[in-house]
């Protein structure tokens, strides 16, 4: 399948990357990691006029903690997410959720901000990213901004960003002791797209007693689904085999899924709240650690 | 049409050059371009990674990305492998092993595998099932194919 003509550009700074979006408007899209783009463009389901290839653009390929952050270049390649030690010690639901995306091919070229910035709640770091509280950085002719996570995700493929705004960055708030999480797939077979997923952060405090909590769904809904009933039952209290089971009840309950090839809607939701069981007890064990 | 752009591309350690329109993916660059038709376009929907080429060392699906983006890089094909007319080690792996039937996925299957080994030369069992997990087989069930890595790992190590 062949895309649809398309002139191409290479701008080698951001700024650069900016004049050109605001220079061709609708007309142009992003190519980031292109591992969902140009699958869209080869069935033209999308038709860009103009392809503004960013890969040449140096300093957004990085990974590292920095004034209470975790900051992770836009650019940073899922294989380069897998292979980070700092990733894998610290922020092991991070490691969790770039493994499981796709296959190994896709992963070499696949980007973070990418993954976040196509607005498929299908992609499976949006409910991680809404677990951790993260926060985007978008950058465009009128400046620099801040996007919560919990802000960007407005509808099928439609996300927080302007037309001619960039992200760059993704921030995770530090790690703190007594802090874990884990991201669950369930697929039909490796490299798939989830049947659903469940992303589970919390933090337990010197007690054990849960002070912060953050469950995002993947792909049972329009956009990746922050479950805040789930996480506001789990606050103030142990996280003990009772509490996961309400939370996971309450997850289900928010989960939105529709029925389509990967399963029926109801089965969707049994399986939200069994692997909320399953990431809250893998968060648990890793805060305990 | 669309300005059409000059690339270089090294393949297999050749310098080539080219100009074509910006859509042309990079597996139709390698085989109506360049004319090394061992990779071959199985789905073209990223999923069988029966294009799998190695692009700077890494695997990509090269039904995925446009031949552009390759553009002052270098790939590797299954071509690139045999070196001075004799089997590079997987190849001879896949020989030994019976690592094919219909031989379809297998130049993909032995990019991938490269790739693990380049990276992790002793793999074990799951890590190389984890390795070529991006590559769909349809007459092998794997075993064979997962038994050849092996006989290629212990070769090169």
């Amino acid at each position: 399948m062949i895309p649809q003509s398309f002139e191409y550009l290479c701008p080698e700074t951001i700024p650069e990357a900016i004049a050109l979006l605001q220079q061709h408007g609708d007309a142009a899209k992003i190519l980031s990691g292109g591992q969902s783009l140009i699958p869209m463009m080869k069935v033209r389901l999308a038709r860009p006029e103009y392809l503004i290839d960013i890969n040449r653009i140096a300093g957004l390929q990085y990974i590292k903690e920095e004034d209470g952050f975790l900051k992770i270049g836009g650019l940073t390649r899922e294989a380069d997410l897998e292979a980070s030690d700092l990733i894998r010690s610290r922020y092991p639901i991070i490691l969790d959720t770039a493994t499981l995306i796709a296959d190994p091919q896709v992963r070499t070229m696949a980007t973070i901000g990418g993954n976040l910035a196509h607005g498929d709640p299908a992609n499976d770091h949006p409910a991680t990213m809404l677990a951790l509280g993260a926060e985007v950085v978008a950058v465009g002719p009128r400046g620099e901004r801040i996007i919560a996570v919990t802000d960007f995700f407005l509808s099928v493929l439609t996300t927080a960003l302007e037309q001619d705004e960039i992200l760059t960055e993704i921030r995770v708030p530090a790690a703190v002791p007594g802090s874990g999480g884990a991201y669950f797939k369930l697929e039909r077979k490796v490299g798939d797209f989830a049947t659903v997923g469940v992303a589970a952060q919390i933090t337990l405090d010197g007690a054990g007693v849960c002070r912060r909590a953050g469950i995002g769904l993947t792909n049972v809904g329009p956009t990746p689904i922050k479950a805040h009933r789930a996480e506001e039952c789990l606050l103030g209290k142990p996280i003990d085999e009772e509490q996961i089971r309400q939370a996971a009840q309450l997850a289900s309950e928010q989960a939105q899924p529709s029925s389509d090839l990967r399963g029926p809607a109801e089965y969707k939701s049994s399986m939200v709240k069994e692997l909320t069981k399953r990431a809250l007890a893998r968060a648990r064990e890793r805060a305990r650690t | 049409m669309a300005k059409r752009k000059l690339v270089h591309i090294k393949v297999n350690g050749r310098d080539h050059e080219a100009e074509i329109e910006p859509r042309v993916l990079l597996v139709h660059f390698i085989r109506d371009v360049i004319e090394l038709t061992g990779t071959h376009v199985g789905c073209d929907t990223t999923n069988c990674g029966a294009c799998t080429v190695l692009l700077d060392g890494r695997p990509v699906k090269s039904c995925t990305v446009f031949a552009v983006q390759a553009h002052g890089r270098e790939i590797r094909t299954i071509e690139g492998l045999a070196a001075n007319g004799r089997l590079h080690p997987l190849q001879e792996g896949f020989k030994e092993e019976h690592g094919l039937q219909c031989g379809f996925c297998t130049p993909g299957m032995i990019m991938s595998a490269c790739a693990l080994l380049e990276k992790n030369p002793h793999p074990s069992e799951e890590e190389i099932r984890w390795g070529i997990s991006g590559n769909i087989c349809r007459c092998t069930g794997y075993q064979n194919i997962v038994k050849a890595v092996q006989y290629a790992a212990n070769k090169m190590a």
